[in-house]
């Protein structure tokens, strides 16, 4: 048969010698290889102590950004719900009553809002369609978990945290310049 | 009556005499016809107002073929015979409705995200064509609070461009009108004289007339999006007098979000619902439905909109319906 690459070799059933037989030469072959990568570069990393470094526009887990007086800046307008295509994001819309103005920036906003993580591609469309620059996609990482409902993740986990705000400048600016 | 021969963009088409030119467009269909913020066919009076369907005369009639100096209304010009009417083929008329865009939007809050209506709003669709995508006004808008007229009808008075549809609604309609315009210029604003309610079994058309955001409707409000309810056709047996009984349901799942009157090709409502068939009967049981509501492959709300005949689960509700 005609070989398809020139790299094959002809297997051979030729006798070894006493030398081959015994196969230390070819042990100890391999333990020089594996002794070799001992003083290698490591590929791996340890996370989560380390982790790699990412580009600014890099696509993970997203956020809800509150403005800078900590009013929610998202107003249930669903056009990332509609821009999304994985249907990965639910909203219900509500009313602001008197006396939320330092909650919800515009009169209505989202009571609900979920975001379903197995589904999300993380294409950043949603960002994209948002009008009050109010849904980020962030360098954070969505967490593993067993239980596939938490992974459907609602306001709680991403609204922006007053205590632990988020930096989102760097990603406006990416985004501009697009 | 006798036939009038027309050009419009081109295209010859023959008219009855006394028909106004935005009219002669519409029997044609499609791009030629003029954008239209105020003139309402089934209203007796309107137009005029916005100034949105300026056409240009490029020659007069067939015994007078002179051009009409200036941009004309073209809802509230006659034909004549032998007339040349330039819309979208004419760049004066482009540049004077990108113009007039800007000049309904200087007031206007553009809070499309929050509004209601967005989706399905006549001023959304115009600034998108024709309008600019930056402002150039530097002054603060106008501001009022939103009013309650009565229980069904929320009133956002920012948003309004006062093309007094809705007072034709008021006039034409119900035997009363409840609101007006007062004040002059900039100043002029929609009110009920000391907010009273307007409470009139036809009001609620008013919300369907309203080319903008300004009407809504307070049972639908913040309930969905316009473009993630799924519209139906359905009609019931209405006791009202004047009344129709044809209209859209808008539903989520198996509720009845809101229902409007049926809107024509040219976003118009020719057979209006009374208020009990709009707000009271929101109940898929209260109605019979006949198959999904048009929408025209065009429209920002056509995504996910399939006209497929009536589904199974419809057809069993529809068997329960009980008779009226």
């Amino acid at each position: 048969m005609q070989s398809l690459t020139n790299r094959s070799k002809i297997v051979s059933n030729k006798k070894m010698t006493f030398s081959e037989s015994i196969y230390l030469v070819a042990i100890l072959k391999g333990m020089f290889i594996t002794i070799q990568h001992f003083f290698k570069k490591k590929v791996t990393l340890d996370y989560p102590k380390m982790k790699k470094p990412v580009v600014a526009n890099y696509r993970g887990q997203h956020i809800l950004k509150r403005d800078d007086q900590g009013a929610e800046r998202c107003t249930a307008c669903g056009l990332c719900a509609v821009a999304c295509p994985a249907e990965a994001i639910t909203m219900v819309a509500a009313e602001r009553k008197k006396g939320e103005e330092n909650l919800y920036r515009e009169e209505k906003y989202a009571s609900m809002y979920e975001i379903n993580m197995l589904r999300c591609i993380f294409c950043g469309l949603c960002e994209e369609a948002c009008p009050k620059e109010a849904i980020f996609l962030t360098d954070m990482i969505v967490s593993p978990d067993q239980q596939r409902d938490k992974f459907i993740y609602g306001k709680d986990i991403l609204v922006e945290k007053m205590e632990k705000r988020y930096d989102t400048s760097k990603r406006q600016k990416h985004l501009l310049e697009k | 009556m006798a036939l009038i021969k027309v050009t419009i963009d081109g295209i010859e088409t023959q008219v009855e005499e006394g028909t106004s030119i935005l009219n002669a467009a519409r029997s044609i269909g499609g791009k030629i016809v003029p954008p239209a913020m105020c003139y309402y066919s089934s209203l007796k009076g309107s137009g005029g107002k916005c100034r949105t369907c300026l056409v240009k005369v490029t020659q007069g009639s067939e015994k007078d073929p002179r051009p009409m100096p200036k941009l004309v209304a073209s809802c509230s010009t006659n034909v004549m015979d032998g007339m040349v009417v330039e819309n979208t083929a004419s760049q004066d008329v482009i540049d004077a409705r990108k113009s007039i865009v800007e000049m309904l939007l200087v007031n206007h809050p553009l809070d499309c995200p929050v509004c209601d209506q967005a989706g399905e709003c006549s001023l959304q669709d115009l600034s998108y064509e024709h309008g600019l995508s930056t402002t150039r006004y530097e002054f603060e808008r106008r501001k009022f609070d939103p009013i309650d007229i009565g229980d069904h009808i929320k009133l956002h008075m920012n948003r309004c461009i006062l093309c007094y549809r809705c007072l034709m609604v008021g006039d034409q309609l119900t035997n009363e009108r409840e609101h007006g315009i007062i004040g002059r210029g900039d100043h002029a604003e929609i009110s009920t004289y000391l907010e009273k309610s307007v409470d009139n079994e036809f009001s609620g058309n008013v919300i369907d007339v309203c080319p903008v955001g300004a009407l809504t409707d307070r049972t639908f409000r913040f309930k969905s999006r316009v473009w993630f309810s799924k519209p139906l056709n359905a009609h019931r047996e209405c006791t009202t007098d004047k009344c129709s009984g044809k209209s859209v349901l808008w539903m989520s799942d198996n509720d009845v979000l809101r229902v409007t009157a049926r809107k024509d090709q040219n976003n118009e409502v020719k057979e209006f619902i009374c208020n009990t068939c709009r707000f009271d009967k929101k109940d898929v049981k209260d109605w019979v439905i006949e198959g999904p509501a048009h929408i025209s492959r065009d429209s920002v709300i056509s995504q996910n909109h399939y006209e497929l005949p009536i589904t199974h689960k419809y057809k069993a509700l529809e068997n329960t319906a009980k008779p009226q």
